[in-house]
């Protein structure tokens, strides 16, 4: 078998492997979008008036604003399921067996970030349509949610190259949970629920310049027919760097760490 | 020569270092087909070697062939030869038995039908038939173990490594266990295991190399190993100091320690030698607190062999693993 048909079969079956963890574990699959879930609904329902009126409109106009950040933070939410699986394979002793068998070595990482995509993108998706219950009516035709597809993949796929190289930099679970955490949560500091320009001046300034905030401007944009072709461009270019980073810097700590 | 018949491991001159020295020059000659024990205390270096000639971790200096292939130059073709079953358990936890065969069955790339039949077959030989469909997580120790090796098998290796393959089973899976290798030894298949027990290189294996502080002290047939070592013995706790003197005397043979009020008489382990030692130390009326007969274990092949015993060499480890932590 030639070396690239080797590694694609081995990352299919590395992939399998971690969709069948995520199918087997369902709550803990959807268990890492109750975080967005619950600020969705507290947003909307519990601060909805009082947040309509900053943005001159009804609630309705508020769940527009607010579900597409929302999403994001569903991409983001996904870091730590993918960072504690990443983590557990390399402190429990399979990564061992892996390393001393005739496979394709990339597969085992390739299998996560593959893995962690496909489940973060379906869970980003999923909080999109928990948004349309609670009152979202975005006005995208067919191309529109092409491109939402495509932005939040981009995302996902770049968020989770970074969240395999945090979990392969962690001592142990527990820490790989808790260092993926700033990513997690780094949109709220982005226009998720209000806009930067209303943010006191130190954090504006870290809001307009951090790359969530124009992955969130570009789906709003994508949603409402009103897309700031800049901005879309300035989300892709973070999202290509921060994937690129993530590969190198994952792979390094792939080759160097050893489990025991 | 030995190293080109596919299936044996031939070692010269290895070495490895982290902050001290590990291993100080090793070598090793495994036939095709035996089951070659590596024995010695913790800190011996066992498992450094296992990891090596596994692929894991990269030698300092020294020149490895396994099965056949150089393991610098064709570490992949390795690979594809062994089988390794670690010290720790390397199951996904979150699979079932039976996904656990089947994920390594793909990673070995059987034909689908096989597959299904190898993983079959496994589960029946390791008697995790029962117990195929649940979670690994919620295996014993001794089933995990027998997953373990079950795994390690899928590929049909030439070459099977074996790190303390029996560590913290009770008496009952350690049978097991030991059960599974000679069967798979009787199938020709080359087994590298290290143990800490003398019982179970004793028991396993055709050849036996003492390994301390990362040097080879001793190699032979279990037969010739024994030989180099002082049988069984009896120790004996007298009353008092007096009787200690007494007996001492009466037993010449004896070693005596006077702190501890300890005779130590060699004896070959046989009925008669032994009758004859209690026939005289009851004869002479001696007031006897405590008496034990003891076969030899790996502390007495390693007091024999390199003149310190195998406990004051893992406290050594200890002491290093702990200027290692400052």
């Amino acid at each position: 078998m030639s070396a690239v048909a080797l590694a694609a079969r081995d990352s299919g079956t590395m992939l399998r492997r971690n969709l069948k963890h995520a199918m087997g574990y369902p709550g803990a699959t959807l268990g890492t979008l109750l975080v967005p879930i619950i600020l969705l609904l507290m947003f909307v329902f519990l601060f909805g008036g009082t947040m309509a009126a900053g943005f001159g409109g009804s609630p309705r106009d508020y769940a527009n604003y607010v579900v597409p950040g929302i999403i994001v933070l569903a991409i983001t939410s996904g870091s730590v399921s993918t960072a504690v699986g990443v983590n557990m394979d390399m402190t429990e002793g399979i990564v061992d067996r892996f390393r001393t068998m005739a496979i394709a070595q990339s597969s085992v990482l390739t299998g996560h970030v593959v893995g962690g995509t496909l489940v973060t993108t379906a869970g980003a998706l999923l909080l999109a349509a928990v948004g349309v219950l609670v009152g979202f009516r975005p006005i995208a035709g067919l191309l529109d949610w092409l491109a939402v597809i495509g932005m939040i993949a981009v995302a996902a796929f770049a968020i989770t190259w970074i969240s395999v190289a945090l979990g392969l930099q962690a001592r142990n679970p527990e820490s790989a949970s808790n260092i993926v955490l700033p990513v997690a949560l780094l949109p709220i500091l982005g226009g998720v629920f209000v806009r930067p320009e209303s943010m006191p001046s130190g954090i504006r300034w870290f809001a307009q310049y951090q790359p969530f905030t124009p992955l969130i401007d570009t789906l709003r944009g994508l949603f409402f027919q009103s897309v700031p072709p800049h901005q879309a461009l300035i989300a892709i270019s973070w999202f290509v760097t921060i994937a690129v980073v993530g590969y190198f810097w994952a792979r390094n700590r792939y080759r160097h760490r050893r489990a025991h | 020569m030995s190293i080109k018949t596919p299936g044996a491991i031939a070692v010269s001159g290895l070495r490895k270092s982290y902050d001290h020295v590990v291993l100080d020059g090793v070598s090793l000659d495994i036939p095709a087909g035996s089951v070659f024990a590596l024995l010695g205390p913790n800190g011996a270096g066992k498992t450094t070697i296992v990891n090596i000639l596994t692929t894991l971790i990269p030698a300092d200096a020294g020149e490895i062939v396994v099965a056949g292939h150089d393991l610098v130059r064709e570490p992949h073709a390795v690979r594809a030869a062994i089988g390794v079953t670690g010290q720790f358990s390397a199951v996904d936890n979150l699979l079932t038995g039976e996904e656990n065969l089947l994920l390594m069955a793909d990673l070995h790339h059987l034909a689908p039908q096989n597959r299904r039949n190898r993983t079959r077959d496994l589960l029946e030989q390791f008697g995790l038939t029962d117990i195929a469909r649940k979670l690994a997580a919620t295996y014993s120790g001794g089933m995990r173990r027998r997953l373990d090796l079950a795994m390690s098998l899928i590929g049909d290796p030439q070459v099977l490594f074996l790190d303390e393959p029996t560590t913290g089973l009770d008496p009952r899976s350690r049978r097991t266990v030991w059960q599974i290798i000679r069967e798979l030894v009787s199938g020709g298949m080359t087994v590298f295991l290290t143990t800490q027990y003398l019982e179970e290189a004793d028991h396993l294996a055709s050849q036996i190399a003492v390994l301390d502080r990362g040097q080879i002290v001793a190699e032979g047939t279990p037969t010739q190993l024994k030989a180099r070592i002082p049988g069984s013995h009896v120790r004996i706790v007298l009353a008092d100091t007096t009787q200690l003197s007494v007996a001492a005397h009466i037993l010449a043979a004896a070693t005596v320690d006077h702190d501890q009020r300890t005779l130590t008489v060699p004896t070959s382990g046989d009925l008669d030698p032994l009758r004859s030692v209690l026939d005289r130390v009851s004869a002479a009326g001696l007031d006897v607190a405590s008496l034990t007969v003891h076969t030899a274990d790996l502390d007495d092949v390693f007091l024999a062999l390199t003149g310190h015993d195998a406990a004051s060499a893992t406290q050594r480890k200890q002491s290093l693993t702990m200027e290692a932590a400052r």
